[in-house]
């Protein structure tokens, strides 16, 4: 109990003092797991569009794929990261291991199957017959989607939470690609995993409670717009 | 012709539909309709055939273009999640119109369906007329030259219904638009259609006033579906100038028409042309077919019976119910059937 004690009186300590290199972690994390979201948002909702509305071959096995995709571990999205990316690895050139780059392009990996699949979903359970309809009314194909979009917004928005989700408290391919290294590639999963190691326990839960209150902010602004766009008129064109 | 999985779907050697017009097409669930509809719509490409518009080749028009020429109206509102207002200007804001027109048209069209009262209101939280009224409003603003409808009052109940009914034959009678009315209602046929066609198993049948139709149905299934519910085997024994004499079941029937003796035809009647008398009834009336049977079914149907007969040959009628009560209808009753030689339609086998 002690541990826990003197635990939440460092951490209380950490956030209240105003460290810096506690908020210059957060910030990181912030920017690496908010780019890989956006990063599988820009595949992933084309893509997701695509496999919704398409009939083509072999659509329901890469469909079983993607839906694969959302459970894979992170740690195999690392291993095959870093070799890609190792100095003697196909991409070994771009001198990406172990920067903040490696760790979006891993977490985007891990994200856009989240993405897409979520987005497959939330088009799916619109009326199939809506589509013809919008059509119906003169929209070019291009204006269709986006009014399915707008029709979709509320789980559309729930899967880009989900994408944040998953990537925001992942761990094992930010150390593994990143390194976690001090002032360059250090997040804050990484950071308490450290801590943690070392029985720095304040540091670890100041760490653990940001992580949570990150999560927590961003998924509460997501919910407010969710909820706001709820049956409310709103011009798409 | 449009096949799916080795079944045709629809087969059309032709369809005419003349400007100003509206056409009704009638047909069971499963014949097509839908499918012929949203053909016309350029949604679904034939496989075989040639759509045309004003005597261009569609293929030869830009898709966007011939689409935003027609106003399509489906069976379920499919209302996009925004009020009333913004529904009714969805499908100008596609056309990238200029906005103050946008609203004033949205206006007009709302106050002319008789819903400007709900345009600040969620989609989602109006009834199923209400709905189908913004429907029609969003369709009618887009100025169509077509307008396809769908099915549009097949969910509604029937006051509403009939409201919805009266309020588009007048928007169509005071716009001129041409329309396609979609339905398996014959009345909404007779209401709205000036011309009615008829389509089963994905073929049209026949085409024609809705007298034509009702009336004269080109073969069985024709008449079985625009309810002509007697339909009996006969031969012709005589025709004197015009007038035929068949032989149903032992029984003589007079009829009018021009089919050679010993012909085997169809005798098709509705049940609402003919008439009941008592049975020993002394009346002088210009029928020629007085046919005596037996009520073998008494069945009520709101302010109408039908009564099943047997009259050595099944033969029904549908009465009003006070002049079934004048009449002191029962089960088992003998009674005189009565109908005019020219309520009878032939249809040669």
């Amino acid at each position: 109990m002690d541990i826990i004690w003197e635990g939440l009186q460092r951490a209380f300590l950490l956030l209240t003092g105003g460290d810096q290199e506690v908020w210059q972690i957060t910030l990181l994390s912030l920017k690496v797991s908010g780019l890989a979201t956006g990063v599988s948002l820009l595949i992933g909702l084309p893509l997701g569009t695509w496999f919704a509305l398409g009939h083509f071959p072999g659509r329901r096995f890469l469909l079983g794929l993607i839906n694969t995709g959302m459970a894979l571990p992170p740690v195999v999205v690392g291993l095959w990261v870093s070799i890609f990316l190792w100095r003697s690895g196909p991409l070994g050139n771009l001198h990406l291991i172990y920067t903040p780059t490696a760790i979006i392009i891993a977490q985007a990996i891990i994200a856009t199957p989240v993405v897409t699949g979520l987005t497959v979903a939330a088009l799916q359970q619109l009326n199939p017959k809506l589509r013809l309809q919008i059509l119906g009314l003169g929209a070019s194909r291009l204006q269709m989607i986006l009014t399915l979009w707008r029709e979709a917004r509320l789980p559309l928005l729930a899967a880009l939470m989900a994408g944040f989700g998953s990537v925001i408290s992942e761990i094992g391919a930010s150390m593994m690609v990143g390194g976690n290294i001090r002032n360059q590639t250090r997040v804050l999963t990484t950071a308490i995993v450290l801590e943690t190691s070392k029985g720095e326990f304040g540091p670890a839960i100041a760490l653990g409670i940001l992580l949570l209150l990150l999560a927590y902010l961003v998924n509460l602004a997501l919910t407010w717009i969710q909820q706001q766009g709820e049956g409310t008129s709103s011009r798409l064109m | 012709m449009i096949s799916r999985e080795n079944r045709i779907i629809l087969d059309i050697d032709r369809l005419d539909i003349h400007e100003g017009e509206v056409l009704a097409i009638i047909g069971p669930n499963g014949a097509g309709k839908t499918t012929l509809l949203l053909t016309l719509d350029r949604l679904i490409k034939p496989d075989s055939g040639q759509l045309y518009f004003q005597g261009i080749p569609v293929e030869t028009i830009d898709e966007l273009k011939y689409r935003r020429m027609i106003g399509l109206v489906m069976q379920d509102p499919l209302l996009l999640d925004m009020n009333v207002l913004d529904n009714v200007m969805s499908g100008l804001r596609f056309r990238r119109m200029a906005r103050y027109e946008i609203e004033k048209r949205a206006k007009q069209w709302l106050q002319q369906l008789g819903i400007t009262h709900l345009k600040d209101r969620p989609a989602r939280r109006l009834s199923g007329g209400e709905a189908q009224r913004v429907s029609l409003a969003r369709a009618f603003a887009l100025h169509p030259k077509l307008v396809l409808l769908d099915e549009p009052f097949a969910a509604l109940d029937t006051p509403t219904r009939i409201r919805l009914l009266k309020d588009l034959k007048s928007l169509l009678a005071s716009t001129g638009v041409s329309a396609v009315f979609i339905t398996h209602d014959q009345d909404e046929a007779l209401m709205l259609g000036e011309r009615v066609a008829v389509l089963l198993d994905g073929r049209l049948r026949q085409q024609g006033s809705p007298q034509e139709v009702f009336s004269k149905p080109v073969d069985e299934h024709v008449a079985a579906f625009v309810g002509v519910e007697i339909i009996i085997p006969a031969e012709v024994a005589d025709n004197q100038e015009g007038i035929l004499l068949v032989n149903v079941d032992g029984v003589q029937l007079e009829a009018v028409g021009d089919v050679v003796v010993g012909k085997e035809v169809l005798v098709c009647l509705r049940p609402e042309d003919v008439t009941l008398w008592p049975n020993d009834f002394p009346f002088s009336s210009s029928a020629r077919n007085r046919i005596a049977g037996r009520i073998s079914r008494i069945v009520s149907q709101g302010a109408l019976v039908h009564v099943e007969l047997d009259c050595g040959f099944p033969l029904s009628a549908l009465i009003t119910r006070s002049s079934a009560r004048d009449l002191g209808l029962v089960e088992d009753q003998k009674v005189l059937a009565v109908f005019k030689a020219s309520a009878i339609h032939i249809i040669p086998r």
